[in-house]
């Protein structure tokens, strides 16, 4: 019932061309955050504010990215864009789906995030003579800050684990495409995914407990 | 010196301050009563232009609150103010709450300003917490976190809201006493309170507010013992 030798050599020996490419995921991950931090506040601020057309571009944005699947959005990125024109190469386009996603569940954070902070704080600050730019910096920002931390660590594990979807738009440089070629050529699909899988794992763990610490660091009130 | 001239406050349709006039000399300690919604607590973020007013003008100093010129900030460095919500800084430790404003409004190196707030929260027994955050604390231990973060700008004068009204009844003497030490030491005060017994023990002068209108000032002994006006009386009677 059972006959299906492991070979587990060719995986191990093929583990620096892994490691390569999860380099790749790691800069692919954090470069879409990056963008999707930037974005999110945008979007967050933008659904604050009194300008309908804001309002009506940011809950637009923020609607699709978190009720579609993150693969058509990736889609829309390299197909959808490709239909008008404009071509994205493999890495581009799933940066700019997971970026697209990113900025739509991260401007829900930052939304929250912002009425954390009640405004007798701001109050406070203010009643002691500092000005309204130095009570959103000093008093404001580092107590939102902390509320969306915790979010923010998620949605970057998220966004690590979304960058396999790149195989479906021909991304052979990261981690799972890599691991797709390695398996097209051997078809040990067991041995490379198991071993890919253990790799993601191992991202997503280290950025969570690195994170911990961080927070435990910074966070000791 | 504060005065008060005719102000005029009001939130839409609902006047909350009507005509209100008064003037607080240096060294004095003014305590306002009245039941809620007389506009006592208005008039006090009207003083260090928390909030904006629509008629008549208030004056520290000479100089005009609300006037278009008026560098409000500077102003506010010489009014203290403490809120019945003490509105502590959670992210900061005890230390840090109240050398904030020196260092980054008075510009004072942090050296001196955590000498300035080490003796200021000894002066409001906290000299044992000054590494502590705020949610450690009690509330009465936050509150006079929040008296000594306001002392520590070296204000001229000090307003104090309500501060004991959110306390447990247990917590609220040690904050009292605080406050009766600032008036012993000359500190001028204007305080919206509810402690009758304690605005009659430390209060220069007390005010009577009602529905936006202060309807009698005097001695304590004037508005305690023998109040001019029925809505004095009224209220007097039903609060003591």
């Amino acid at each position: 019932m059972f006959n299906y030798t492991f070979h587990w050599r060719p995986a191990f020996q093929a583990l620096p061309h892994m490691l390569s490419g999860a380099v790749v995921t790691l800069q692919i991950a954090i470069l879409s955050m990056i963008i999707g931090v930037a974005i999110g506040v945008l979007l967050a601020l933008m659904s604050g504010s009194g300008n309908k057309i804001f309002r009506g571009i940011a809950s637009t944005w923020i609607e699709i990215a978190r009720n579609t699947p993150a693969l058509f959005q990736i889609y829309m990125a390299y197909f959808g864009l490709g239909q008008f024109g404009i071509h994205l190469d493999s890495f581009v386009a799933l940066l700019a789906g997971i970026a697209f996603n990113n900025a739509g569940y991260l401007a829900e954070t930052f939304r929250g995030g912002l009425r954390v902070v009640p405004a007798t704080q701001v109050r406070a600050a203010r009643s002691l003579g500092l000005g309204s730019v130095s009570a959103f910096r000093l008093i404001v920002l580092p107590q939102m800050f902390r509320a969306v931390f915790y979010p923010m660590t998620n949605q970057m594990v998220w966004a690590i684990l979304m960058t396999s979807l790149g195989v479906v738009v021909g991304l052979n440089t990261d981690l799972t495409g890599v691991t797709q070629e390695l398996n097209v050529k051997t078809f040990r699909t067991f041995e490379y995914f198991a071993l890919a899988a253990v790799l993601y794992y191992l991202i997503a763990k280290a950025v969570t407990l690195g994170a911990r610490a961080f927070a435990y660091r910074l966070f000791r009130y | 010196m504060i005065e008060i001239e005719n102000v005029q406050k009001s939130y839409n349709e609902l006047k909350v301050l009507d005509d209100v006039s008064l003037t607080v000399q240096t060294g004095e300690v003014v305590s306002i009563i009245g039941g809620s919604g007389s506009g006592k607590s208005t008039l006090l973020m009207c003083i260090n232009g928390l909030e904006a007013i629509q008629g008549g003008k208030i004056t520290v100093d000479g100089v005009e609150v609300h006037a278009k010129g008026t560098n409000i900030n500077k102003l506010r460095t010489n009014i203290g103010i403490v809120f019945q919500q003490w509105n502590a800084f959670p992210h900061l430790t005890v230390l840090e709450n109240v050398t904030l404003a020196p260092r980054k409004v008075l510009g004072k190196s942090k050296a001196e300003a955590e000498a300035i707030g080490r003796k200021q929260l000894e002066h409001v027994g906290l000299g044992d917490k000054l590494n502590v955050y705020p949610g450690k604390l009690s509330g009465g231990q936050q509150q006079r976190m929040a008296i000594a973060r306001a002392l520590a700008m070296s204000p001229k004068y000090m307003l104090f809201d309500e501060v004991t009204s959110a306390l447990d009844p247990q917590l609220v003497g040690e904050v009292l006493d605080t406050m009766r030490l600032l008036a012993k030491e000359g500190m001028t005060m204007i305080l919206v309170t509810h402690e009758m017994a304690f605005a009659r023990e430390v209060s220069d002068r007390v005010a009577f507010f009602k529905a936006g209108k202060m309807h009698e000032i005097g001695t304590p002994d004037q508005i305690f013992g023998n109040p001019q006006r029925p809505e004095t009386a009224q209220f007097l009677a039903s609060v003591l």
